[in-house]
């Protein structure tokens, strides 16, 4: 797998501030368990953070504080054993409940399905099964959407895409992205928006749809 | 003092990395230990105390940590928005975690400030709203394994440097940053530059996962 379409700075300093939605953070999360380039970088920003902690002015703590901490230190954890991977890395496994086949998939119409995840409001994130070589009605996003690919690939207007990218798309992007021939294409997709679909028919559906 | 220059020197950022001999954890202890002499050691060094707590469970090297970071993360998260009270509690559960977690403290890749920013980030988050948190897969070395000696010793040198690299931005820069830390910046309004030399850290890092995968397959 050679990824090529990465998360952006900005992105990844929120993530390591700890102020990205929980649906972004969902998809932050599951590229950086598929890609070293962003991990690397992610801790490259919380190293930062670390200076800041580090050159923060202090605040005294109350009295007989260590003593009470101390009183309740108890064993420490253990290193959990490394988990079997399955088809989705392991925060998007904990957010299905399970790997690929536990996906509760809603037809969309044309063989493409979704799946929402549960996560705070604010922000949504689902899943998205496109069959190979069918298209995703065009639409335009009031914000902004993150589109990470887990199987095959699609295209749009912009680029390729293919297992590991992620795609940012933000307001000024009308795109139609087309899985490719060959295999079925599956994304996991985050919006801090609803979409906004040009054609007449899918946007009177969406509100039902809650895409 | 002879027996110091036997120390592994430290690599470079770029080229081939050296073969090091594998090294249980108290080796790793007491190498760091040794580094903190041949550089003069008058600074604590928290890297060979976060060690001393992970590995030996020594109350002590926590009690040093603890008089230094917990005030500083009480500090931290009252300029993030908590009340005193709030922040004292919080801290205490901060620092209570270090020792309890210590297995997941990564000398290679996180200094121990590094480390304790997490921590406190995360118990913000969990503090501020019910949402889940999403976190990657951890990359951790196994029982056996330890990173490199070198790279144990730089991470928290590296902090220190980032540190006086902050102190020295423009005022206006510094603040912003502070700010996006303090978790007052969405995405959409952070700058993608932070003018801070971040490219060795980088690097660094990208070695010690990269070796780190190299033992894992």
């Amino acid at each position: 797998m050679t990824i090529r379409h990465h998360l952006s700075n900005p992105l990844l300093m929120a993530y390591a501030a700890g102020n990205l939605s929980e649906a972004f953070g969902l998809v932050v999360a599951t590229h950086i368990s598929l890609c070293d380039e962003c991990r690397a970088r992610l801790e490259t920003f919380e190293a930062v953070g670390g200076a800041v902690v580090d050159s923060a002015d202090t605040v005294a703590m109350a009295d007989g504080s260590l003593e009470s901490v101390l009183a309740r230190l108890g064993p420490q954890d253990a290193a959990p054993a490394p988990r079997k991977r399955g088809f989705f890395p392991a925060p998007l496994a904990d957010y299905v409940g399970g790997d690929l086949a536990a996906v509760h998939w809603r037809p969309l119409g044309m063989g493409v399905r979704q799946a929402i995840l549960p996560t705070a409001r604010g922000a949504s994130a689902r899943l998205l099964y496109i069959p190979a070589g069918q298209a995703v009605p065009d639409h335009g996003h009031r914000g902004t959407e993150l589109t990470l690919v887990l199987q095959g690939a699609f295209r749009d207007e912009s680029d390729r895409f293919g297992v590991g990218d992620v795609e940012i798309a933000t307001e000024d992007l009308e795109h139609t992205p087309v899985a490719e021939a060959g295999m079925d294409c599956i994304c996991l997709a985050a919006t801090d928006a609803p979409l906004r679909f040009r054609a007449m028919l899918p946007r009177l559906l969406q509100p039902i749809f809650r895409i | 003092m002879g027996m110091l220059l036997d120390a592994t020197p430290l690599r470079p950022i770029y080229g081939p990395a050296p073969v090091a001999p594998v090294i249980t954890g108290s080796n790793a202890f007491d190498w760091v230990k040794r580094q903190a002499l041949v550089s003069g050691g008058t600074e604590t060094d928290w890297a060979s105390l976060m060690l001393a707590v992970r590995d030996k469970q020594d109350r002590n090297a926590f009690a040093q940590l603890f008089r230094h970071f917990a005030p500083r993360v009480k500090a931290f998260l009252m300029k993030a928005g908590s009340d005193a009270a709030t922040a004292e509690e919080c801290a205490q559960d901060v620092m209570a975690t270090l020792w309890q977690k210590s297995h997941l403290y990564d000398p290679a890749r996180a200094s121990v400030a590094t480390w304790v920013f997490t921590i406190a980030r995360n118990r913000r988050i969990d503090m501020a709203r019910k949402a889940r948190r999403p976190e990657p897969e951890a990359v951790l070395w196994g029982p056996d394994e330890e990173p490199d000696q070198a790279d144990v010793y730089q991470a928290d040198q590296e902090t220190k440097r980032l540190s006086a690299a902050l102190a020295d931005l423009p005022e206006k820069q510094r603040a912003l940053i502070k700010r996006a830390f303090y978790g007052d910046l969405s995405h959409s309004e952070i700058a993608a530059e932070t003018g801070l030399p971040l490219g060795t850290i980088k690097s660094r890092i990208r070695l010690a996962l990269d070796r780190l995968r190299q033992k894992m397959t």
